[in-house]
């Protein structure tokens, strides 16, 4: 399990998480939700280590990463893979280097099954025969799926998606959502995503949490954010705009 | 948003110690950085072909300009020395001006300039892209250390490479003199060469060696320190390369002054 206890983070004068507080239950799905520049992302790179809080704490399995570095904390990214909003592709590899780094740096396999877990896993995100391409020479969707495949060769306990699915049509959003899904169901992965792909994260979450003002408002399964009385959740997922 | 609670009469002070704070911050920041990379450089292993690929982006890569850089330097040296020289009726002796100009001072200074505009502003444009296409962030959270794979190569190819390009550039110059000195003024080759033979020692040849290791280490540590910290957008990679070659090229200036005056 994830815990997250009265996380605070200011940038300058700005106060971006005031006191976040959230639990992430093994094996589950949870999606974070809130307004663009809402701090998700702030949020989830204090997760896996990038920032530190001004205050707060992050817990994986009861061990607390926030004030970890070293080797200390690469043996908890050891469990962990990423997926960047920008897919955050290595620009100079081809796509099926980019998913064998890891496994070339980290584990230390036979180089034949190194190829063969590359390919397995370029076929489960549905770029079979596209590895020898680079990622300037593929399309969006494609290069989301390449990151997941990278993020997910080395079989990590717990993967982060930072909005996966940005700046893709709505026939990608859901075929990137379902293939998710589809991973998680295969691979029983806890999986925290940050996305604004309302109501589409409906259908793949576990558990849904609401970012607002730098503190959870609302945390619970997708029905009950649908049917959330607070007026914050409701406008966001109904799409209002602030100040109706 | 925070209100400063300083007097007005008090505020120049404030603003001059928050720089100061800030500056020695920064140089903190810089110093931890070149300590971490060391501390990458001697760490087993060395991702080796990280290294031979720095080797050819920041030496093989440069080879064109330093050449040509080179013997123009050479050429212009031996036109304006000998033409100096004459008026003294001291031609003889410049074989020696010429090869002691270049090994002491501007093989070493002027092949670390180049580099920099070449292959400083690229690394720096490199990484910084790295930076804000999180590829360095993803590097982090694979557990693989950035300075490992990124800066310490480049670091270790700068030592490598730096003297090389320089060698390259003090034989370049010092037969551009010799095309100018010899073929188009008629100084005797034997002159040329017998002299240089007489006057230049190891001493000169080593303070050339120790500047440009030293300017390898202060061209890659600059150019990547700037690319690790860029910042937003494609702004902040062009801010970020310029920054680079111009602290780059100070620092060169700068301690090419502190190295030769102490040797």
């Amino acid at each position: 399990m994830i815990k997250v206890e009265g996380l605070t983070k200011r940038f300058g004068s700005q106060l971006v998480l005031r006191g976040l507080d959230l639990e992430i239950p093994t094996g589950s799905i949870t999606v974070i939700i809130g307004r663009s520049g809402g701090g998700k992302s702030v949020f989830l790179r204090h997760l896996i280590g990038l920032l530190q809080p001004d205050a707060g704490r992050v817990l994986v399995d009861d061990q607390e990463i926030t004030r970890l570095s070293g080797e200390p904390l690469d043996a908890i990214r050891r469990r962990y893979g990423v997926v960047f909003q920008g897919g955050a592709l290595f620009d100079s590899m081809r796509c099926a280097d980019n998913v064998a780094f890891p496994l070339r740096e980290k584990v230390r396999l036979p180089k034949a099954e190194i190829a063969k877990r590359v390919d397995s896993a370029l076929a489960q995100v549905g770029l079979e025969g596209m590895g020898q391409k680079y990622p300037a020479e593929v399309s969006g969707g494609m290069r989301k799926r390449v990151a997941i495949a990278r993020a997910l060769v080395t079989e990590p306990e717990i993967v982060f998606f930072d909005e996966p699915t940005t700046g893709l049509d709505p026939v990608l959003v859901n075929t990137i959502h379902h293939l998710i899904l589809d991973l998680h169901r295969r691979h029983r992965f806890t999986a925290v995503m940050v996305s604004h792909e309302i109501p589409e994260i409906f259908e793949i979450a576990d558990r849904v949490a609401m970012l607002h003002d730098g503190r959870i408002v609302e945390v619970g399964p997708p029905a009950q954010l649908q049917a959330s009385q607070n007026r914050i959740v409701q406008k966001f997922i109904r799409g209002e705009p602030e100040g109706t | 948003m925070s209100v400063s609670t300083v007097p007005a009469v008090l505020r120049p002070l404030d603003l001059l110690g928050g720089w100061t704070i800030e500056g020695v911050n920064s140089l903190g920041r810089f110093g931890a950085f070149l300590g971490g990379a060391v501390g990458a450089m001697v760490t087993p292993p060395l991702k080796f072909w990280a290294f031979v690929d720095r080797i050819n982006f920041i030496g093989f890569r440069s080879l064109l300009i330093i050449l040509l850089t080179g013997a123009f330097t050479g050429m212009v040296l031996g036109l304006q020395i000998f033409l100096t020289l004459s008026r003294f009726g001291s031609e003889a002796f410049l074989g020696p001006a010429v090869a002691l100009s270049l090994i002491r001072e501007l093989g070493p200074v002027l092949a670390a300039l180049m580099v920099t505009g070449r292959a400083g502003s690229a690394l720096t444009a490199e990484l910084g892209i790295m930076r804000i296409t999180e590829q360095i962030d993803a590097l982090e959270v694979m557990a693989l250390s950035p300075m490992r794979y990124l800066v310490a190569p480049s670091i270790f190819a700068g030592i490598l490479t730096f003297p090389l390009m320089t060698a390259i550039f003090d034989v370049l110059g010092i037969f551009g003199g010799y095309l100018v000195g010899v073929e188009l003024l008629g100084l005797s080759p034997g002159t040329y060469f017998g002299e240089m033979q007489t006057f230049v020692d190891f001493a000169d040849i080593a303070l050339g060696f120790w500047k440009s290791v030293s300017f390898g280490v202060i061209v890659t540590w600059v150019c990547a320190y700037k690319g690790f910290h860029v910042g937003h957008g494609a702004e902040g990679v062009a801010r970020a390369t310029t920054q680079a070659v111009v602290l780059s090229s100070v620092l060169i200036l700068v301690w090419d002054y502190f190295i030769g005056s102490v040797w």
